[in-house]
């Protein structure tokens, strides 16, 4: 039973296996994956509440765990709910790329109810390569359509260079992303070893209070750090971004839509399990991590100043979110780390909701401008008015959710007396409202002829409806979402 | 808490601040235009209607906060839904409330494509303008006051001008950028009153004179930009001249007061010491702010642009008065962003009016219209006599009062009165820069193309009555001001005499230290 929202994803990845033996429409494969994901999601929904260890305690399962497991197959079904098989995917690859959409969804699974340091190295692993995967999947003659998307002037990564050639844009960001997601579990698996050399135990529950009374020692200190390098690669944060803006370009839209969202939950949730075992007087840990954070956003911001390419954009603007998460991961306070699940909760329905109006737009799956948003209020009112919205939440306005996220991250690490970091953080606010202005401006105040009106489908238009509410309602009733979480977190670590 | 009163146990604060968000949820649902504005003007009248009620309820002999209402909002962090009036509020609320059915009114024909979207964003303004005035809890007071951005960026960037793109994104850019620190200073303020947003229980408290000089520029940047403040004022040009008529009426009478309320709601009770330091220097840039604004006034040939620099002379002497900080002078700004509301929206108004038939901003295609339209030019007449403060109008009763609080600022300070001096130019050249547009647009040589046919297209009922109530009023604070000041009077003298017992405070406490 406490297996069972695993088991259903497992499943169903048998039967996309035999799927992808014979001949199939795209569509039908889509259809079975969403259905899927639908019972997944009932399933684990049903399993909040459960609680328990498998694995000889190398699985654990409580209300944290399953609240985000919940998150996890809810962000999947969504992007399930708004993405193209025909457009994103290789023709002929569609039930292997829904596979290890799902297996990467299994390892998220897992590494969330990773106990055991050993198993988050797997799990990690395996819900990484399969995204590798999924990138270099993407259909090749996307790629050409882009010519000349090489908009990234801060000097590093030029995938629009092989656009012509069509093939090489995924395969180039496929690669990239591989080598430094290699390098982060290098570091990690390295960190680990030291872990394992200090304590004598790869069991979280055992660690926690072994290497309190090791703490701070230079040693311990490194060894957490390089694990949380791992995660930091996840989420894409400083030092560990470099592989956003062209795996967010090469990747093709869907693909990206899932790479920015559900991972990026996940890797929050384990950031805190691993800050969890440093202890709350941990000082110099808060001072590293912090400054990781501003620098994110700072990085993040400022590059996505200079964006013409959508997703390039986004994946800036992920960076500086990260940072934000990671901020109140650093206060190392149980609401800290529950305001930053919330903050990356809100983050995954803004960018989703961001990715939904992207993907209904771009029909044959090509790579989008920002100037292709113009005129979109008079094409799909209501993909204007989700775009919107997720904007102005993303550059935190109020009453939407990023407003409310950013707002408890400060007074959270005000509260810890950090008012250093609070004032670096509220000028990225500033910043960062540029950007995000630039695009509703097109969307919103430009008329366009040439560009024909999109007709989202039903269910794009229930999707796109529950994430505004989504990130209306999470904004104005922020309270009982930071409790739920906190209440959860304080069963995990106890 | 004994800052609170409770009048009767019906929320009329939260009825006003919703019925407008209700009203866009309406216009969701209607397809037609035409309904769309009678839905839109129903709402803002019965809104309006709602908040005149308030005055029979108020008590105008106290100082407390009445009509209160409070509500667990997020406990964890132990924000509530608090709202409540005083003097001073509910007469920028009822500004804001009349003025809203009129916004309406006059983008009955001006606003021709997408309509619905535009009554959906001019009801949001309003909630979140009731709801910046009535917050009591400095976290709704913040999400209001940053939630408008996006309805008046909406209104400049969509229906404005040619150059709306630049105007809207500058004015987002500018009042963001200003009121981010701001957010700043509110959690330090919570942090220091006990963990709680609760706007009275954060005033005339005794920080620290160096955490007072923080949050006083965390304020003064958030609230400079706002008025605007002379060096921090070039989004308003943009912004007014691009925006559609009810968006600059909206702009110059509402928006525009939020920064010097907020000067005299937190500056003022919650770093007196900080406020004291800076008040020469805060005064003296009114001063510029003034003579600047008039003299820049003065050059403009685009007639929204000259009514925005206008604005800028005008705020000049508002934020001049507040910072005189004596009863006269708090009183007569607080008259004289009424009297501002009124008569720079009603010539913004006028402007709109003349700019559907003539489809230009320029004096010169307007020059001579006097003997086309003389129901219209009687009106723009007497709305600009107030905006040089003529006496007889609203204007020269708080420009009056604001000099005299200068004055009076001046000898307590034991100095000569160089201050009030200065900013009497302002007043010239008020008078010169409105005097030279009126003559040329009454008497002035018609040029290329000819205005004539402007005689069958003088102003209809509808613009009629749209202006008779702004004229009403420019008349009625003009020759008897008595029941404007009677609201205000409490509550600007308990702020007075509550700032004087803290300087006094001050003074002893550095007189102990120093012995």
């Amino acid at each position: 039973m406490l297996f069972l929202p695993e088991l259903t994803i497992l499943g169903a990845g048998l039967a996309l296996f035999a799927v992808s033996l014979g001949q199939f429409q795209p569509r039908t494969v889509k259809n079975i994956t969403a259905y899927v994901l639908l019972i997944s999601l009932v399933t684990t929904i049903c399993s909040i509440g459960n609680n328990g260890t498998m694995f000889f305690g190398a699985f654990k399962v409580d209300l944290f765990t399953q609240i985000i497991k919940s998150i996890v197959v809810l962000g999947t079904f969504i992007i399930m709910l708004f993405s193209n098989p025909d457009a994103g995917v290789k023709k002929g690859t569609q039930p292997e790329y829904y596979l290890f959409m799902l297996m990467s969804v299994f390892g998220l699974m897992m590494l969330v109810s990773a106990n055991e340091l050993l198993a988050i190295f797997v799990s990690l692993e395996l819900s990484s390569f399969t995204v590798y995967l999924m990138v270099a999947m993407r259909k090749n003659d996307t790629g050409a359509l882009v010519n000349g998307t090489a908009q990234d002037s801060t000097g590093h990564g030029h995938a629009g260079i092989f656009c012509q050639t069509g093939q090489g844009m995924q395969s180039e960001a496929a690669m990239k992303y591989l080598l430094y997601g290699i390098t982060a579990s290098g570091l990690m698996l390295f960190g680990m070893s030291y872990i394992y050399g200090l304590t004598g135990s790869t069991e979280l529950p055992v660690l926690a209070p072994a290497l309190a009374k090791i703490f701070p020692a230079p040693v311990a200190v490194v060894a957490v750090l390089l694990i949380l390098a791992g995660f930091f690669y996840k989420v894409a944060l400083f030092p560990m971004q470099f592989w956003v803006p062209d795996v967010y370009e090469g990747a093709g839209n869907e693909a990206t839509a899932f790479i920015a969202t559900v991972p990026k939950v996940v890797g929050i949730a384990l950031l805190i399990r691993i800050a969890s075992l440093i202890p709350a007087s941990g000082q110099e840990v808060t001072w590293v991590l912090g400054s990781c954070a501003v620098i994110s956003m700072f990085y993040g911001n400022l590059a996505a100043l200079v964006q013409k390419d959508m997703k390039r954009l986004l994946g800036y603007s992920g960076i500086a979110h990260a940072g934000f998460a990671l901020l109140s991961v650093a206060m190392l306070g149980l609401y800290g780390f529950a305001i930053a699940m919330y903050y990356i909760i809100g983050y995954l329905l803004m960018t989703l909701a961001c990715f939904l109006v992207i993907c209904t737009l771009s029909r044959n799956g090509s790579n989008l401008q920002v100037s292709d948003m113009a005129g979109l209020y008079k094409r799909a009112p209501l993909l204007a008015i989700t775009l919107a919205c997720a904007l102005f939440a993303l550059a935190g306005i109020p009453p939407f959710v990023g407003f409310m996220g950013k707002f408890m991250v400060m007074v959270e690490v005000l509260h810890k007396g950090y008012l250093v970091f609070v004032v670096l953080a509220t000028i990225n606010t500033a910043i960062a409202i540029y950007y995000y202005l630039s695009i509703v401006r097109q969307a919103w105040c430009t008329d366009d002829k040439e560009r024909p009106a999109a007709t989202p489908s039903l269910l794009v238009n229930a999707a796109a409806f529950f994430l505004l509410i989504t990130i209306i309602a999470m904004g104005v009733f922020a309270n009982p979402v930071v409790n739920t979480l906190a209440a959860a977190l304080s069963t995990t670590f106890s | 808490m004994d800052q609170l009163l409770l009048n009767s146990g019906f929320p009329i604060l939260s009825v006003l601040i919703f019925l407008p968000m209700l009203g866009a949820l309406v216009l969701l649902l209607i397809k037609d235009e035409e309904n769309c504005r009678w839905t839109a003007l129903a709402f803002t009248t019965v809104v309006a209607l709602l908040s005149l009620t308030l005055l029979s309820g108020f008590d105008s002999t106290t100082a407390r906060f009445q009509f209160v209402e409070m509500r667990p909002w997020i406990e964890a962090f132990n924000i509530n839904y608090t709202v409540g009036v005083d003097g001073i509020s509910i007469l920028l609320l009822l500004l804001t409330t009349l003025i809203m059915p009129f916004c309406v009114l006059v983008s009955w024909t001006y606003i021709k494509k997408r309509v619905r979207a535009f009554m959906i964003c001019m009801l949001i303004m309003e909630t979140a303008m009731i709801g910046v005035f009535v917050a009591l809890d400095f976290v709704l007071f913040y999400v209001m006051w940053e939630a408008m951005l996006i309805p008046m960026y909406l209104l400049i960037g969509i229906w404005g001008g040619p150059r709306r793109i630049y105007a809207s994104v500058k004015f987002f850019l500018y009042t963001l950028a200003g009121s981010v620190l701001l957010l700043v200073a509110i959690i330090w303020l919570y942090m220091q009153n006990g963990y709680s947003f609760f706007i009275p229980d954060m005033m005339w408290q005794s920080y620290s004179t160096s955490a007072q000089m923080f949050l006083f520029l965390a304020f003064f940047l958030a609230f400079a930009i706002k008025v605007p403040m002379f060096p921090f004022h070039t989004w308003l040009p943009a912004a007014h001249v691009e925006a559609p008529a009810a968006g600059s009426v909206i702009l110059a009478s509402l928006l525009l007061k939020m920064g010097a309320y907020g000067f005299l709601r937190f500056a003022l009770p919650i770093t007196p010491e900080a406020t004291a330091i800076m008040m020469p220097w805060v005064l003296w840039l009114s001063i510029i702010g003034i003579i600047y604004g008039g003299f820049t006034a003065l050059a403009q040939s685009d007639m929204k642009k000259l009514i925005a620099y206008s604005s800028v002379g005008h705020m000049g002497f508002i934020t001049l008065g507040i910072f005189t900080l004596n009863l006269d002078g708090i009183e007569g700004a607080v008259l004289q962003m009424i009297n501002h509301g009124v008569t720079t929206g009603a010539l913004f108004l006028c402007i709109g009016m003349i700019y559907e038939r003539t489809h230009s901003r320029d004096i010169e295609s307007a020059t001579g219209i006097g003997k086309y339209m003389p129901v219209y030019i009687t009106f723009f007449t007497f709305f600009s006599l107030a905006a040089f403060a003529f006496p007889g109008t609203n204007g020269f009763v708080g420009e009056f009062m604001i000099i005299a609080g200068t004055f009076k600022y001046s000898l307590s300070q034991g100095n000569f009165p160089w201050l009030a001096l200065a900013s009497i130019p302002g007043a010239v050249l008020a008078a010169a820069y409105m005097l030279r547009m009126l003559q040329r647009k009454i008497w002035g040589r018609e040029h290329n193309p000819d205005n004539s046919w402007l005689k069958e297209h003088d102003l209809n009922i509808r613009e009629i009555i749209t202006l008779a109530p702004f004229l009403l009023f420019v008349l009625w604070v003009g020759l008897a001001p008595k029941p404007f000041l009677n609201i205000m009077h409490s509550s600007v003298s308990a702020l007075v005499q509550n700032f004087a017992t803290c300087q006094a405070k001050a003074v002893a406490i550095a007189g102990t230290i120093l012995n």
